[in-house]
């Protein structure tokens, strides 16, 4: 064999080799998208029933009782919603808490095991917060702080309302409470992370006007770092939408409407994993599945409206050009 | 040297990251109105002595300075010193643009606000004004609303001049302005050196000889943490009186 003949042969493999390696990788990222395709199709083939027996009834519908196969979603999706909102609101202010503390304020040597503990406890599965949520907290809750807060708040118009009830311990608000615990490592470890790409000669500079911390922090490192940090909250968002087992602990599993924030409830996760098992009809089958399918839906539109969220400040900053 | 009042009169400064001994005995005056730039090879600790003029340093917890820098009558190394206060007095610019991710007008905006409740005239003029005085208002005026990272890296420069001066500092701290820029922005930057000298005392950390002859008024060689020698910067750069700074400025060295 002559060397310019080996040379284009070589070649000519190495053009074969790129080939199969880029067709590889593309088959496999196509799998995901078949893969994504294929859950929503069944999800929606396997809810036919339900969507054909109660249509667009089944979203505002309260009733859900499998005797008289009479199926509604609403207290479920409310609950799911709400859980998380009160998981947010709880927990993204403490987590850019955390944050601040360890990229600005902390002394370094407190810094390591610090952050190492909030890994830790991004860690700790979730039916071990279930448990303790529901054999530990929630009875320490139901004596010590529901009747506090109950008594607090009793004369306050409309937040009052939120606070009253029996004190069971478990309930919508011990949900939302766990569930805040939960998100809390994810989105301040998000954080903490895009705190510190926060170049040190911009925050200098901030600090050399003579701005105090909280100033450098709020007005140039969270500007600075505001995907980073709606990405960490989005997260946060994703695993308190979805969370089931703890969230099946404590939440009380009442499909009942609730008028106050320590009343049971439910979501969608807790209602599936109490009764898919249980479930012997077709249309509550059915039904689950559709919870299922606008779970996915709330996720997908509340991860759109985040970058929908991203481009509005994008465009109040003022353009780049 | 009659008629020159000392703005900031360094006496005995010793300063230290941790255990390393970063300046040694500094002993200067930087005068009033005047330009005063610090030049030596890198690692000389020129930088770190501007950062002790605002305390910057005071951000990292191993870093700390020993003697005295007076200022209006006033050590400012003593430690009920209001450092918001100081940095109001002594503003800084750094060796990179460092816009705010905010429009152009409010990196202006931003820092009076910290000192100054002014109506929205007023702080409308004082953005021009702040502009004007960094030769940006022609580029900038009709983008006030756009970020100021949409600036080219000659211009945000300037932006951030423009923030410095807005508060009205007495004193500007310059480290190495010009070294991110091209040549022209740097001509810029060097001719608003000029005018700013005119309300404002200027220290400039300078990697450029030549710059520092063509700006300053005083000259400051350094090396190893020791001031070796400071002077009128016609006498340093005609007749140093240090062997080690002529060699440096004549480029045997460095």
């Amino acid at each position: 064999m002559t060397p310019p003949q080996s040379q284009e042969q070589r070649l000519k493999r190495q053009r074969v080799q790129d080939r199969l390696f880029r067709g590889s990788t593309q088959f496999f990222a196509f799998l995901v998208l078949a893969l994504l395709a294929g859950i929503i199709i069944s999800l929606f083939i396997g809810a036919m029933p339900a969507i054909k027996h109660f249509g667009l009834g089944f979203i505002t519908g309260t009733d859900w009782n499998p005797v008289t196969e009479q199926f509604g979603g609403w207290n479920s999706i409310t609950g799911t919603l709400l859980s998380s909102f009160i998981a947010l609101l709880i927990g993204v202010p403490v987590s850019f808490g955390i944050a601040i503390f360890l990229t600005e304020l902390s002394p370094v040597w407190l810094r390591r095991p610090l952050g190492m503990a909030i890994e830790l406890l991004a860690g700790v599965p979730s039916i071990i917060y279930g448990m303790w949520g529901l054999f530990v907290f929630a009875p320490w809750f139901a004596d010590n702080i529901q009747p506090t807060l109950a008594e607090a708040t009793v004369n306050i118009p409309l937040i009052g309302a939120l606070f009253q009830g029996p004190p069971m311990g478990i309930g919508m608000f011990t949900a939302g409470l766990i569930l805040s615990i939960m998100v809390i490592p994810f989105i301040a470890s998000v954080m903490r992370d895009v705190f510190e790409i926060v170049p040190a000669m911009l925050k200098e500079s901030a600090y050399g006007l003579g701005c105090t911390t909280w100033e450098v922090v709020w007005n140039v490192v969270l500007p600075y770092t505001k995907n980073g940090v709606i990405g960490g909250v989005m997260l946060g968002l994703g695993r308190a939408l979805g969370e089931t087992m703890a969230v099946t602990f404590v939440i009380g599993n009442a499909h009942s409407g609730i008028s106050s924030l320590f009343d049971p409830a439910t979501s969608i996760a807790a209602t599936l994993a109490n009764e898919f098992t249980e479930a012997t009809g077709e249309l509550h089958t059915a039904s689950l599945i559709e919870l299922g399918m606008l779970l996915f839906v709330i996720t997908f539109v509340v991860l759109s409206l985040s970058k929908l969220l991203l481009l509005r400040l994008e465009k109040s900053e003022g353009s780049n050009t | 040297m009659t008629g020159l009042t000392p703005k900031l009169a360094v006496k005995k400064l010793d300063f230290y990251y941790g255990h390393f001994h970063a300046l040694k005995n500094i002993n200067l005056d930087i005068y009033e109105g005047k330009v005063t730039a610090f030049i030596g090879p890198s690692g000389c600790g020129k930088s770190t002595l501007l950062r002790t003029f605002n305390r910057m340093y005071g951000l990292y917890p191993k870093q700390r300075a020993e003697g005295e820098i007076n200022m209006n009558g006033r050590n400012l190394l003593d430690s009920d010193v209001d450092l918001n206060m100081l940095r109001a007095k002594v503003g800084m610019v750094f060796q990179k643009p460092t816009p705010f991710p905010m429009s152009i007008y409010d990196n202006i905006a931003f820092g009076v606000k910290l000192y100054e409740n002014l109506s929205k005239p007023d702080m409308d003029d004082r953005v021009e004004w702040a502009l004007q005085k960094a030769a940006l208002w022609n580029e900038a005026k009709d983008k006030l609303k756009q970020s100021g990272l949409g600036l080219s890296g000659g211009q945000q420069q300037r932006l951030c001049i423009a923030r410095a001066v807005a508060v009205k500092p007495e004193v500007l701290l310059l480290d190495e302005p010009t070294s991110a820029l091209d040549p022209i922005s740097t001509a810029h930057i060097e001719e608003l050196v000029h005018e700013l000298k005119q309300d404002y005392t200027i220290a400039i950390v300078t990697h450029n000889m030549q710059q520092a002859a063509r700006v300053s008024d005083y000259t400051a060689y350094m090396y190893l943490g020791e001031l070796i020698e400071v002077g009128q910067t016609d006498g340093i750069f005609t007749t140093p009186q240090k062997k080690a700074t002529e060699d440096y400025i004549t480029g045997k060295f460095g």
